[in-house]
């Protein structure tokens, strides 16, 4: 256990992992002045409810979205086309699920078009050379159309569904905790006993530090970034899955709708950079929590929700620049001209 | 030898190629088709994206992105259509949101060479920024009553063969003519295509990078707002949800016509073409009314993976950069 | 070595004294002197990292010095950016073409050159002073063909055209000829003679030796950040200027191994045949042997480090077999870290170190790649390895953990070597092992050499220092002009019998 905890307790330490934990204190400090009753915790028909609990369990598709994205990110790449792939992904359950599949077996359609869409965004940048940014412009241009489509084949008309399996999966709890919460503590553990526990985390962070040299190392990059774009196809379609069983119904236009943004914004609050190079899984939950926890707090504050895309904006913005070595260099600066 | 001068000019030859040939299909497939009449309605309702994706194909021929412009047409309708209902005359609110747009556009490029940061993520904060501006305007539905804006609706140009010429589209052909003169008979057009060819080269020729910068976002953002302002007089309307997703289609447009993402080639003239690719697959899509509008979206998807790797094999080929 | 003074007849144009500049961790240029006349075409010559090009963005405000003077025409002058010295007189055709490929010969011509009214530009205008500019050097190109579709040498023409004006007094050509063939070198070299009959002052930087015999009159060698000489071409002959380029006082270490070479008895590990590829390298034999040290002679741009590449897979051959003790190469870098071998690369920076990753990352990255992703080096087992490695090579780091980057350029280099050797390799492939690091370093890198080939791996070195070669091989391969032309063995593997062969004998 103290080999797990080192490096997390040494961030900490050095002040990166500080301020997006403080960032999300202050949020749900600020929440219980605003709204008094914001920490109560109650059970309503076997399931805990509350603010905080409804922020861990709203954050959950964007978690997800956002792991996969920070391994793509790692590469030095970034994936815009996850919010298409989770309608890809939620189309298929509506039509295994009218073609009468098990639905366990429909859940493994769901997750295995993930995949093959993460594998299709994985040729084009590793195989084809192609800008990841250009690449997955075309699935996430088309995926919706795709998802649109996969609903046509079974007539189209209605594309909702019931399914006690999926739903358990997305609503339902198990003793007085969600179970997607659960479904995301697996996944988050596998993710990480993938990424720390085998040796593909230190080559994606190679890979995106230097390919030109971790190829001379030996490294097979291309099939490093081959396997991030897959990762991250994954995690997008078991997002589509909980999204989709939530409303039980496949809607492709609208379903995670600017999640790619959401989940690029969590990356880079929980201290990634775009550059790639480095991977920090624990850190970007805690920065989808900040996002959800602040769109939350929005809510609550009797602020129309809509606020909540000026506030992302403003926080963007803010650890941008606080980022930015041009920023920080010219910061320094000033201070050292006026002593 | 004339081969190798027209090179640069291949994927905008495509792009008209393409458009030809998507025009003679629909052409066989409808008998009404082959018109001047669907072409003027193709023009006029495609002319705000193609305006926005004038703007972009600076950005983009800088080497530069901007995912800020479905926003700023929702923005700008939102303000249009208040202030119309303020008793402003939509002229004057024109004027002020083009301000407004090249302002804004000229703040982002500043950020985003100033602090080198990649202009994505910036103009992605530029994209939450500015739709959450448009619910903080109204979150209604407003409607633009002033007379003007219904002369100007009125206001068109008969072309033969029974087609018409709208106020949309002209104001969208004055602007591409405009752009292409910024683009390629001005020093500012120069400097674009240099640092998007080459950064440092272009720094160490003389060019004036961070001017430059500023400058293509602010044009970016200029185009954008006058195409907000088309889009509010079109629908005679301001929406805070207008636009959304818009930024894709102006992108996908520029790209269409034949201008490189990675920067530094294309035209100007490429882009309309690019715009009125994409306008007659969705008409011809509707045309055929069996058809569900998710053929628009895979076909406009189809269309960019070709496109891409045509690019993509041209770089490689022919060092088109290198 | 003596350093000998020069006269020519122009005026002194540019005096630079006592330049200093220093990069953290490198000195890269120590108390350097450097005169240029009007008229006169001056050589600059010096290895990778000898100063050349920091010397030239010093003079043309791209760097600031730390210390010393720069007088034009007598007067002191301070450039804070390039286009000062631009519009001071002194024009800068930089190593890699510095033109936009994508755009017409016009526009490159012209770009911020020309200035129409309101920012407009009248194209017609733009080609007669386009025009104008290919003229002066009576270049014949098409105006409205983008810059990219010409060759490489035509290329260079224009970057020279856009830029010597009207008024340009010193004009520095970093590599010019670096890309260039026999004919197309001939057609720039009249140009740069037409210029100097004009009174211009021409520095010219190349490690072509030839060019540097046809066309300048006067040298100027560095090495190492110091200037070790200047002279008339008449006055030094081709071994000499060979000996100051990349001659090197033995150092103690050194000189301790010179003389106890083995025979190469042992076992054969790695037999190239005829390998080879096309505009890279010519075909070449070459067997590494167990516990034998084969140095790598040549000059910069002879084909040392593609040679070292084309074993090491990173660069694929099209002609001739690789084969090794049990079989065939790979002919990729994957496939040859598997057979054991491993490539410590000339360029740290780029190609050798993933500098945001910690030193122990970097130290188990190929051991990993090795091993594969799935059988993962426990932490336990990499701070061993790492603390191993740091403690046998001396790398001056508090622990594994520092990142790369802030280590110091000997130690980045220690932790390209910890890497390869923690991979358990059989066969070492070192590119320029001791560039760019401190004496001290340097001799430790020696001696770590010789006691790898004690314990029976086979190492294949490239080196730009001839003494060094000299000192550490018990076999010397030499190259010139992208082909092997020879090997020395046992008491033939002197300095002056490398310099004679890399030299050739058509002197």
């Amino acid at each position: 256990m103290k080999l797990i905890e080192q490096p997390f307790v040494r961030r900490i330490l050095n002040g990166r992992a500080i301020w997006p934990l403080l960032a999300l204190a202050v949020i749900l400090i600020a929440d219980g002045f605003i709204s008094p009753g914001f920490y109560e915790i109650r059970i309503v028909e076997g399931r805990l409810f509350g603010n905080l609990i409804d922020i861990l369990y709203r954050a959950v598709p964007t978690a997800l979205i956002a792991l996969g994205m920070a391994v793509v990110i790692g590469t030095r790449g970034i994936d815009l086309s996850v919010g298409s792939i989770a309608a890809i992904a939620g189309a298929m359950i509506a039509w295994r699920i009218q073609a009468g599949d098990p639905h366990g077996v429909v859940l493994l359609y769901a997750l295995g078009a993930g995949i093959l869409c993460g594998m299709w965004n994985g040729m084009l940048v590793a195989f084809l050379g192609i800008q990841p940014i250009i690449a997955t412009l075309i699935l996430m241009v088309s995926g919706r159309g795709i998802g649109m489509l996969i609903n046509l084949i079974y007539g189209g008309t209605d594309p909702s569904f019931q399914s006690d399996f999926l739903q358990w999966l997305s609503t339902g709890s198990i003793l007085f905790i969600p179970t997607r919460l659960y479904v995301f503590a697996v996944i988050f553990l596998l993710l990480w006993l993938v990424i720390r526990r085998t040796a593909l985390g230190l080559f994606v962070e190679a890979t995106g530090g230097n390919a030109a040299a971790s190829n001379l190392a030996g490294v097979n990059a291309k099939l490093i970034i081959f396997a991030a774009y897959l990762i991250c196809g994954l995690t997008a379609g078991w997002a589509g899955v909980i999204l989709t069983a939530d409303t039980h119904t496949s809607d492709p236009v609208s379903v995670a709708l600017y999640i790619e943004l959401d989940a690029i914004l969590a990356v880079v609050i929980g201290g990634g950079s775009l550059a790639g190079g480095r991977i920090y899984l624990g850190m970007t939950v805690i920065g989808a929590l900040v996002i959800q926890a602040l769109t939350t707090s929005i809510l609550i504050s009797g602020l129309p929700p809509e606020y909540n895309l000026i506030i992302k904006a403003l926080v963007v913005l803010f650890v941008l620049v606080l980022q930015s070595d041009n920023a920080r260099r010219g910061i320094v600066s000033k201070f050292r001209r006026s002593p | 030898m004339s081969a190798l001068l027209n090179k640069k000019l291949l994927p905008f030859y495509a792009t008209v190629a393409v458009f030809i040939a998507i025009f003679l299909i629909g052409g066989a497939m409808y008998n009404n088709f082959l018109s001047m009449r669907v072409l003027g309605n193709i023009l006029a309702d495609n002319s705000f994206i193609i305006i926005a994706a004038i703007g972009a194909t600076f950005v983009i021929l800088s080497g530069g992105i901007d995912l800020s412009v479905g926003s700023m047409i929702g923005f700008v309708g939102v303000c249009m259509a208040v202030l119309d209902s303020m008793g402003l005359d939509p002229l004057t609110t024109a004027l002020l949101m083009m301000v407004f747009g090249f302002a804004f556009g000229a703040f982002q490029g500043w950020v985003i060479d100033a602090l080198d940061i990649q202009p994505f993520i910036i103009t992605l904060a530029g994209l939450f920024l500015l739709r959450g501006m448009c619910f903080m305007v109204t979150i209604n539905s407003v409607p633009i009553t002033h007379e003007w804006a219904d002369l100007y609706s009125d206001i068109r140009i008969r072309l033969p063969g029974n087609g018409l010429l709208r106020s949309s589209a002209i104001v969208m052909l004055i602007s591409l003519a405009a752009a292409i003169i910024l683009a390629h008979f001005t020093r500012f057009g120069a400097n674009v295509y240099a640092i998007g060819g080459d950064k440092e080269s272009a720094r160490l020729m003389g060019v004036n990078v961070r001017r430059t910068t500023v400058l293509v976002y602010a044009v970016g953002g200029l185009f954008a707002a006058l195409a907000g302002v088309v889009y509010a007089l079109y629908t005679k309307s301001g929406y805070p949800l207008a636009g959304t997703t818009l930024e894709l289609s102006a992108i996908a447009s520029v790209v269409l016509g034949g201008t490189l993402l990675t920067g530094g080639v294309g035209l100007v003239a490429g882009t309309l073409f690019g715009g009125m690719i994409l306008g007659l697959i969705s008409t011809l899509i509707i045309f055929n009314g069996s058809l569900n509008s998710a053929w628009i979206l895979i076909s406009s998807g189809v269309l960019l993976f070709a496109f891409m790797v045509m690019h993509r094999f041209l770089v490689g080929s022919f060092g088109l950069r290198d | 070595m003596a350093i000998m003074k020069a006269n020519t007849a122009g005026a002194t144009r540019i005096a630079m004294r006592g330049i200093r500049k220093a990069y953290p961790g490198v000195l890269a240029l120590d108390d350097v002197d450097f005169e240029l006349h009007g008229g006169e075409i001056h050589a600059l010559l010096g290895e990778n990292g000898a100063g050349k090009s920091t010397l030239i963005k010093v003079l043309t405000g791209a760097l600031q010095r730390d210390r010393g003077e720069i007088m034009l025409d007598g007067e002191p002058v301070n450039f804070a950016k390039t286009g000062d010295a631009q519009d001071a007189g002194i024009s800068t055709v930089y190593q890699e073409v510095n033109l936009i490929p994508a755009m017409t010969v016009t526009q490159n011509l012209t770009l911020e050159k020309t200035h129409g009214r309101f920012g407009f530009i009248s194209w017609r205008k733009a080609r007669a002073q386009a025009q104008q500019k290919l003229d002066r050097l009576g270049l014949k190109v098409e105006l409205n063909r983008t810059v990219g579709s010409h060759s490489v040498a035509i290329q260079q023409m224009i970057a020279i055209a856009r830029a010597l004006d009207d008024d340009t007094k010193v004009l520095v050509l970093d590599e010019p000829t670096a890309s260039l063939d026999a004919d197309e070198t001939a057609a720039l070299f009249d140009v740069m003679r037409s210029l100097k009959a004009k009174g211009i002052a021409i520095v010219f930087i190349t490690h072509f030796l030839e060019q540097v015999y046809e066309v300048s009159d006067r040298i100027t060698v560095l090495r190492n950040g110091c200037k070790i000489g200047t002279s008339l071409i008449g006055d030094i002959n081709r071994q000499d200027l060979i000996a100051m380029m990349i001659g090197r006082d033995l150092g103690e270490v050194e000189e301790a191994f010179a003389g106890e070479r083995r025979d190469g008895s042992g076992e054969v590990v790695l037999t190239a045949e005829g390998v080879g590829r096309k505009r890279v390298l010519a075909p070449f034999d070459l067997t590494l042997r167990a516990g034998e040290v084969v140095g790598l002679s040549g000059l910069l741009g002879s084909g040392r480090t593609e040679l070292v590449k084309l074993i090491f897979g990173a660069l694929k051959h099209d002609s001739g077999t690789l084969k090794l003790a049990n079989g065939t190469a790979g002919n990729n870098p994957r496939a040859s870290l598997d057979a054991g071998i491993v490539l410590c690369p000339e360029d740290r920076k780029s190609e050798g170190l993933v500098g945001e990753l910690s030193v122990r990352e970097n130290i188990i990255l190929s051991m990993q790649a090795k091993r594969g992703w799935l059988r993962k080096v426990s932490r336990a087992e990499q701070e061993k390895i790492a603390d191993e490695m740091i403690r046998a090579l001396a790398i001056a780091t508090p622990d594994g953990e520092k990142l790369v980057r802030q280590l110091s350029g000997g130690n980045q280099q220690k932790v390209v070597l910890a890497r390869a050797l923690a991979s358990s390799p059989r066969i070492m492939l070192l590119d320029e092992p001791t560039r760019g690091i401190d004496v001290g370093a340097h001799a430790e890198i020696l001696t770590l050499i010789r006691t790898l080939c004690e314990d029976g791996l086979a190492l294949l070195v490239a080196s730009s220092e001839i003494d060094e070669v000299v000192a550490s091989s018990d076999r010397v391969a030499v190259l010139r002009d992208r082909r092997k032309i020879g090997e020395l063995t046992g008491e033939d593997i002197t300095r002056d019998k490398i310099v004679t062969m890399i030299a050739g004998d058509n002197l």
